[in-house]
């Protein structure tokens, strides 16, 4: 079971995620004491440990819009939060596919703040409302460097067979 | 099997005779760009080799580009620091087309990488930087993606596991009228399909009124046709980018031009007569909240930007130039100025437009993205309103959440900068 502690709307931009002015920070070890920096109060919230890893982020349409910045991706990742929308901005959707950030398709999806969401495979179950919505797959495209554990991992397994059939040859 | 411009240049870029949409490929990069956030791409890349007993060397040297543009000169020790990394590296890996802070070849990224013919039509594009669908204006196939993504291709020479993506025609006819330019064109767009109307796929841009668009326009829409959700904006290329690439940015080797096979299968084609538009504006706090400038009121504006990878270029400083020449800028207005490289900057100073712009009361700073992205300088007070050239105006994003951000062209920020509030150029303006 994972619980809503964020509801937001349409078009949440990286700038809202991670503002540009903590851009210099790069690190995905860094990163993370600037998610929503501009929401002051979620932002003290995941920084004092309050949220627990599995919790769950709902937006509507277009999430992650903007800016390829993966700061975006890596300081959701650094609390292994679970981001549930709409529909995703196609960089945002990458940069989280290839940092192992957990995303979830589901264009109808309603929930509260403070909700309990059961989340499978081909649905999610609100199991405070009661009420079931589907969930799409993500891009078949991207399952490879998913199966692999990101896309450090699966770069690195390309290279290694890559390395090694040159030695074979 | 009839191609769209994406689906031919992805099938040459894998050796195939065709792709389609929905296919799964991994094209070869002819070109990749970073810019400040090559810190980060290092440190991927670095990471990819780490326990393989390999040693971190990038595929082809010549095919990386690397230009500081973000935070010139730097604003902090930290930044200061990343930029020092990127130079380390560069030296060590041996990448030559690398554009340092610089007054003779510095620059945005975006106008960079055109200008010095670093781009070809016809070829794969990637740049960890969203704006990169900018260089669609040459014909390529040219789109952003995050920096371990950048830290796969500077390992490999391809991208990894790409869906070739639907392709969305837009066919443009008509004249623009008077003070009405490109951006123009690309903001009514954008308020027409959404800032996610082109989510995953290609916009494909056509028609009269293409054709005849200079390089400088339609590097501004391709520029903004993210903003739209587009994976990259692709112009065909023709007379014009030939033009560009010999005359402008000197190409000296083979030019391949092609275009779309005229049976291609598009997901939907927009015709938009230009000759209808008037000057655009988006209002906070999103790039599709579009309105003709005549219908958004008065609005006070307390910082004025004109430049950007957006609307940087010669012809957008002369716009300004002409309107603001011998003129004042209203007293609680202040207007910053970023040509988009060294290059124009240069071109501009002799041809006066920058002490036309000067004398009227502009503040000209050094090319870079300056204060669009509110990570440098140019930020806003509480409350303030800024009127910009630059390509988005979210919340918080000129460094304050607390700030509102318009976007228009330069001739509507020009004309507005006169009066003090937004200002429709053909009323204000002479």
């Amino acid at each position: 079971m994972a619980k809503v502690v964020l509801k937001l709307g349409d078009d949440i931009s990286t700038d809202i995620i991670y503002p540009g002015r903590y851009m210099a920070t790069v690190l995905p070890s860094e990163t993370p004491q600037y998610a929503f920096a501009d929401l002051p109060e979620f932002n003290s919230k995941l920084k004092s440990g309050q949220i627990p890893a599995g919790s769950v982020i709902v937006a509507g349409k277009n999430f992650g819009c903007g800016s390829s910045r993966e700061q975006a991706a890596s300081c959701l990742k650094g609390y292994d939060l679970i981001v549930v929308a709409k529909n995703f901005a196609r960089i945002f959707m990458q940069n989280a596919i290839n940092l192992g950030l957990r995303l979830v398709v589901c264009p109808e999806i309603e929930a509260e703040e403070g909700d309990e969401l059961e989340i499978l495979p081909d649905k999610i179950i609100n199991k405070t409302s009661g009420k079931e919505f589907k969930v799409e797959a993500l891009p078949k495209a991207r399952q490879a460097i998913i199966d692999a554990g990101g896309l450090i991992a699966y770069t690195r397994q390309r290279l290694l067979a890559r390395a090694g059939s040159r030695k074979k040859a | 099997m009839a191609m769209t411009m994406v689906e031919k240049i992805l099938a040459r870029a894998t050796g195939q005779k065709a792709v389609k949409a929905g296919d799964v490929v991994e094209p070869k990069v002819s070109l990749a760009m970073s810019h400040e956030n090559a810190a980060l791409v290092i440190n991927q890349f670095l990471e990819i080799y780490k326990d393989t007993g390999l040693k971190p060397k990038v595929w082809d040297p010549d095919k990386i580009a690397i230009i500081l543009d973000h935070r010139v000169p730097a604003e902090s020790a930290k930044t200061a620091t990343n930029q020092k990394k990127i130079r380390e590296f560069v030296a060590a890996q041996k990448i030559k087309k690398f554009h340092d802070i610089r007054g003779d070849e510095g620059g945005i990224c975006h106008q960079i990488l055109p200008e010095n013919g670093y781009v070809l039509p016809g070829t794969v594009v990637v740049g960890t930087d969203s704006h990169t669908t900018s260089h669609g204006a040459l014909g390529a196939f040219s789109f952003g993606i995050g920096a371990t993504e950048m830290a796969s291709v500077w390992a490999l020479g391809r991208v990894l596991n790409v869906e070739v993506p639907k392709t969305i025609k837009v066919v443009a006819k008509g004249k623009f009228g008077r003070y009405v330019l490109p951006k123009d064109f690309i903001l009514y767009l954008i308020g027409k399909i959404s800032a996610e109307g082109a989510n995953f796929k290609v916009l494909e841009y056509h028609g009269p009124t293409i054709q005849k668009m200079p390089t400088s326009g339609r590097l501004t829409v391709a520029n903004m046709s993210v903003e739209a959700g587009a994976t990259s904006g692709i112009f065909p290329p023709d007379e014009e980018t030939l033009r560009y690439l010999r005359e402008e940015a000197k190409v000296k080797g083979p030019i391949d031009i092609f275009g779309p096979d005229p049976e291609a299968e598009y997901d939907q084609v927009i015709e938009i007569n230009v000759s209808e538009l008037e000057p655009m504006v988006a209002c906070p706090h999103t790039v599709d909240n579009v309105k003709p400038v005549s219908q958004v009121g008065r609005v006070k504006v307390d910082q004025i930007v004109i430049g950007s990878c957006t609307n940087g270029r010669l012809d957008d400083l002369a716009v300004a130039a002409r309107l603001l020449k011998g003129k004042k800028i209203a007293r609680g207005t202040r207007m910053l100025v970023f040509p988009a490289s060294f290059r124009i900057y240069q071109q501009a100073l002799q041809l006066g437009y920058l002490a036309d712009l000067v004398k009227a009361g502009a503040v000209v700073m050094n090319p870079g993205c300056g204060c669009c992205l509110g990570v440098h300088e140019g930020a806003l007070g509480d409350g303030e309103v800024a009127l910009s050239t630059t390509n988005r105006n979210f919340k918080g994003r000129m460094g304050n959440p607390k700030a509102e951000v318009y976007l228009c062209s330069p001739a509507v920020a020009a004309a507005s900068a006169l009066t003090g509030y937004i200002t429709d150029p053909r009323k204000g303006g002479k």
